[in-house]
């Protein structure tokens, strides 16, 4: 069994069918992209994943372990990290206190250590702040480490997403569209990381992406998502070639050029 | 003066010119220093120097109440302000700059509890000489302390938290009313609860448990507001709080049986300064010490984003309740010292008066911020008592000032600012 397994996953929102029967399999080291046409459904995809909505049918398993139905916090905790497209930081805190947040569900001191500040509780967070300066070296923010998230140029803010993400230490990685109004230089910058941290992690990786380039150059395999339902599934070379997703989404950029 | 001291300490980056030059270098202890010499000066030379300069008697609150009934005074006083608090403690301040350095440093080596221990004898040293001089001033010097615990616990749910909630004189009057029935139930002969049950000489090692049950009545209370509206977003919360005080305060009414609308009195006298002072700090010390570890810091992140908090592992519906729960927990504490100060509550105390007073001071201070709690706290409450004489006008001058806090510092004077213990004790460099 995949690590993480999808099943006949379908979506309702009232009456209006946002994703139909979608089916996944992502194997440990492996990163798989998820391209469709705007309002295909793609992000409805990653919160019916990581638990913000509750799939209509359908069964999703990481590990063998069903999450549908767990709390979004259980599933993040169960090893789902992810990154939101438009960015979702925390705008009164600083880049080191975004990533040691995500240590929270490693935390053992309970509330006793947060009132008294005890041994336990220091050495704990002494850990957590370890670990986030290992993944901001990593993502190359450390020198941003004290600084409030918001005074960042966007290109950082996005690699703060980022760091935090992995700081929840994730088994599977859920990107999505992290290079969204990026300039080509932030662009590549985005790429190299996403490949380091690829290898170094051996992380399993779920990409959202509109820049064809990037999910070409990245990917083993990709879905096309249209209207909710999968129309194409295949190799990056598979998927260039397809005439249905020529038809659905790489025809338009055809016709532009 | 100690205000004094510590709203210099609150502000070291960017006081404006010569305020700038006098206070660099000087470490916390200094500013000790001088607030101490201060109090022995008032203590000895405060009463001739009050007749010299034909006061009526030693100005209380910094000489404002005085100024302010009969101007003709304003010039004795100022120089008595001058001669007794601001020269003494500016000069003594930037003397023992260098020596004081010294030895902050020398405390932090050993360890910060040690010099946190030490400053804080210091400063209940100077408090109790302070109040020493009339028992008005140890009146509102307890209020006062007492007000710092309100605010700040308060700040948690407004402040760390971002809802809105309206209260906190609910969980006050919760913990005040269950800490007073406590020990006068248990230590005092009553015509309400009768004849005392315990010898009286336990009493003052019991009113820390008559406490801590007010406060976890009044954490009780708290999660019966917390349970129903966390499942909502919004406003509710701030709605719901609002009946919650509301329904405290008439069920109080109509409990005869804890003295109805005609309230409870003849609690021992057990809320003396140290005490006062000793929770106090606990508070501060406990709450600071919440608001900054990532339990604590999760707070911020669920205010500023909960579903990035919820994506980032973050349990935050725990979080919440734990919050609320604490924040009230305080507040109870906070009623029942209120309850022993005065020594009689009645519910119409617990109003919504209260209700704006508290909001004031957190907003007025800073959200998001234990200096900001203590400023607001303590500005609010002295400008108060300090503002009495102007008995209408009052209630003009201080809510015109937040207006003007609110236009020009929308998140309050201090806001968004870290309570760094070691950083505040540790020697200033020039």
């Amino acid at each position: 069994m995949p690590l993480l397994q999808i099943t006949n996953m379908t979506h309702y929102f009232g009456g209006l069918r946002a994703v139909h029967e979608y089916n996944l399999g992502i194997d440990p080291g492996q990163i798989i992209g998820l391209i469709g046409p705007n309002g295909a459904g793609k992000t409805t995809i990653f919160n019916l994943i990581t638990g913000i909505y509750q799939p209509t049918e359908g069964t999703i398993h990481l590990e063998g372990r069903n999450i549908v139905g767990l709390q979004s916090h259980r599933i993040a905790a169960a090893g789902l990290g992810r990154t939101f497209q438009n960015l979702c930081l925390w705008r009164h805190m600083t880049v080191l206190e975004h990533i040691k947040m995500a240590r929270y569900s490693r935390i053992t001191y309970g509330l006793i250590g947060a009132f008294f500040c005890t041994m336990k509780r220091q050495m704990e967070e002494a850990a957590a702040e370890e670990k986030a300066f290992e993944l901001m070296e990593m993502v190359g923010i450390a020198q941003f480490a004290g600084q409030m998230v918001l005074n960042l140029p966007y290109g950082a803010q996005r690699r703060v997403e980022l760091a935090r993400a992995l700081a929840t230490e994730p088994k599977v990685l859920f990107l999505d569209e992290p290079t969204a109004g990026m300039n080509p230089e932030e662009l590549i910058q985005m790429m190299e990381i996403i490949r380091i941290m690829h290898k170094k992690l051996n992380l399993a990786i779920f990409l959202i992406e509109h820049r064809l380039k990037m999910v070409m150059e990245l990917c083993e395999r990709i879905q096309t998502l249209v209207f909710g339902e999968i129309i194409a599934e295949g190799t990056p070379c598979q998927i260039q070639n397809n005439p249905k997703v020529i038809e659905a989404y790489l025809g338009k950029e055809t016709m532009e050029t | 003066m100690e205000l004094n001291a510590r709203e210099l300490q609150a502000e070291p980056e960017k006081p404006r010119g010569k305020l700038r030059k006098l206070i660099k270098g000087v470490p916390l202890i200094s500013w000790l220093f001088g607030a101490a010499v201060a109090v022995v000066l008032e203590h000895v030379l405060g009463d001739s120097l009050t007749e010299l300069l034909r006061l009526p008697k030693i100005p209380v609150l910094f000489g404002f109440v005085i100024m302010l009934k009969k101007p003709l005074m304003i010039p004795g006083a100022v120089v008595y302000l001058m001669l007794i608090y601001i020269v003494p403690i500016i000069g003594v301040a930037r003397l023992t700059a260098r020596i004081a350095n010294w030895l902050a440093g020398k405390l932090m080596n050993i360890h910060i509890l040690f010099s946190a221990a030490i400053h804080l004898c210091l400063l209940y040293a100077i408090f109790h000489h302070w109040s020493d001089i009339s028992a008005y001033r140890l009146l509102i010097l307890k209020l006062t302390l007492i007000a710092i615990m309100l605010t700040l616990s308060l700040n948690v749910i407004n402040g760390y938290m971002g809802e809105f909630s309206c209260s906190h004189p609910g969980f006050m009057a919760l913990g005040a009313y269950a800490a007073s029935v406590f020990t006068v139930v248990l230590f005092a002969d009553d015509k309400l609860f009768g004849k005392a049950l315990l010898p009286a000489a336990l009493g003052p090692w019991l009113f820390p448990v008559g406490l801590i049950i007010g406060g976890i009545v009044a954490a009780l209370g708290a999660l019966a507001i917390a349970v129903p509206s966390f499942r909502t977003r919004g406003d509710y919360l701030a709605i719901i709080s609002l009946a919650f005080l509301f329904i405290v305060k008439s069920m109080i009414e109509n409990l005869e049986i804890i003295g109805g609308p005609r309230g409870l009195s003849s609690q021992p006298d057990y809320a003396n300064l140290p005490t006062v002072f000793l929770w106090t700090v606990a508070c501060v010390w406990i709450i600071n010490n919440f608001v900054r570890s990532i339990l604590g810091k999760a707070l911020n992140a669920v205010r500023d984003d909960e579903l990035a908090a919820d994506a980032m592992t973050v349990n935050t519906r725990r979080t919440k309740i734990v919050a609320f729960l604490f924040a009230a927990f305080w507040a109870g504490v906070a009623g029942g010292l209120f309850a022993h100060v005065l020594r009689y509550v009645n519910p119409a105390t617990f109003g919504l008066q209260k209700l704006a007073e508290v909001l004031a001071m957190v907003y007025f201070g800073g959200l998001n911020s234990v200096y900001g709690s203590i400023v607001g706290a303590v500005s609010l409450n002295l400008l108060g008592e300090a503002l009495r004489p102007l008995e209408l006008w009052k209630w003009i001058i201080i809510p015109l000032m937040l207006i003007l806090v609110m236009i020009f510092r929308p998140t309050g004077l201090i806001a968004f600012r870290e309570f760094d213990v070691r950083e505040v004790l540790s020697p200033k460099q020039k």
